[in-house]
């Protein structure tokens, strides 16, 4: 059971920094074409603009979607990058509920869970 | 003119993408009811629609994020997703942007409202879209309330938005449309994706088909976030639209919860006949 978590007042992690340009990557990423292709193509030259902690770094490369989720990443722009990187439906929401119990609740922002069992 | 149509519905991703794992009575009632809310816009023949949605990070992002924005441009490309994930093919939206300029300068009278000259949709506006211009030949004025990064803007300056882009399109001869589009209690992309209220739903809209503006109001954002999910910030869109159309009351034609598409799904028309003087 995972308590449910009032972190509004926490946003997006203004003082996350990294959480901040993990979130603007992959929103880059998800509404520009070019840049998904380039990124596919060689991951370190479009990380390289980006200011990441190695724990980001892994997560995204891997990608771990679990763990971004727990990260705090918004999960509108987390959803997009799921489908991007080929994950289906289920599998997507596999992966949120895998890396809760592995990691504990989320760690900052809005997407925490309530007790992750949604009705999928 | 002034407002010809006004409505409001769900714009979850899964309505188009996930389809084929939802009942089949869930899906085709649900396709039937934006069918008919198709049917009854187009009989009011408008000139434009305003689609007032709440975007998921598409054109806006923290570092630059407008409570309220109008497209002011010649076309939009749409969607941004992978288009087989959310089974809608990408497109080009026509726009109006000298109706756009309008209508940003008569809002802009009583309310700050950014413009954007380039604009992408997401699934929040282009779910409805699919349902309400499936051949994309009416122009389209994209609306977007933040309702994801916040701070985000209170609900009594969304109503007031609802009445300033009211004014702003009684002051232009174009008939038109507009709908706000959104989810009411809903947890999306979390692990809890599927689960709704559907007593929260009811309740909100009762008080939505009244245009009861004391009782929408009344929320907290942390009462909805706890009772309603993130999800749930997106009433922004249902209460401007009743800002628009003060005076009228409203009919939910369609509610029903569909956990695979992680929304309740609603659809709902104002009755602008409803109303003496319409907009206060």
């Amino acid at each position: 059971m995972h308590r449910p978590r009032y972190a509004y007042c926490s946003g997006t992690g203004a003082l996350i920094m990294s959480l901040y340009y993990v979130q603007k990557l992959l929103y880059n990423l998800n509404r520009d074409e070019a840049l998904q292709k380039q990124f596919f193509d060689d991951k370190d030259s479009v990380l390289a603009d980006y200011k990441l902690d190695d724990e980001e770094l892994a997560a995204i490369k891997e990608p771990d979607i679990g763990l971004l989720y727990i990260l705090g990443v918004n999960g509108q722009i987390l959803m997009h990058y799921a489908a991007m990187c080929g994950l289906e439906w289920t599998e997507y929401i596999k992966a949120m509920r895998d890396a809760l119990d592995e990691h504990g609740n989320v760690r900052a922002g809005l997407y925490v869970t309530t007790d992750g069992k949604g009705a999928v | 003119m002034s407002l010809v149509f006004a409505g409001v519905c769900s714009h979850a991703p899964g309505i188009t993408g996930r389809k084929h794992m939802a009942d089949k009575d869930d899906a085709d009632s649900l396709y039937a009811a934006m069918d008919d809310m198709r049917e009854a816009m187009e009989a009011t023949r408008p000139d434009a629609l305003i689609v007032i949605a709440a975007e998921h990070f598409a054109n806006f992002f923290m570092n630059n994020m407008p409570a309220y924005c109008m497209g002011m441009a010649e076309e939009y490309e749409g969607p941004i997703e992978d288009p087989a994930w959310l089974g809608i093919e990408r497109t080009l939206v026509p726009g109006n942007p000298d109706l756009s300029r309008r209508l940003i300068e008569h809002t802009l009278q009583d309310v700050d409202l950014a413009y954007a000259e380039e604009w992408k949709f997401d699934h929040g506006i282009m779910v409805p879209l699919h349902f309400l211009t499936p051949r994309y030949d009416l122009p389209i004025i994209p609306v977007n309330i933040n309702c994801q990064g916040p701070p985000i803007t209170p609900l009594h300056r969304a109503w007031a938005f609802g009445q300033a882009l009211r004014k702003a399109c009684d002051a232009v001869p174009e008939r038109i449309a507009i709908v706000g589009t959104g989810g009411i209690s809903h947890w999306p992309a979390t692990p809890d994706s599927g689960k709704i209220d559907p007593d929260w739903d009811r309740d909100f809209l009762d008080r939505w088909c009244s245009n009861d503006r004391e009782r929408l109001l009344d929320y907290s954002d942390e009462r909805t976030y706890l009772e309603a999910g993130q999800g749930g910030f997106e009433i922004r869109t249902f209460i401007a639209i009743s800002g628009a159309t003060a005076g009228c009351t409203g009919t939910v034609h369609y509610y029903r919860p569909i956990p695979i598409f992680a929304v309740g799904c609603t659809v709902g028309i104002v009755d602008l006949e409803s109303g003496i003087e319409g907009a206060a």
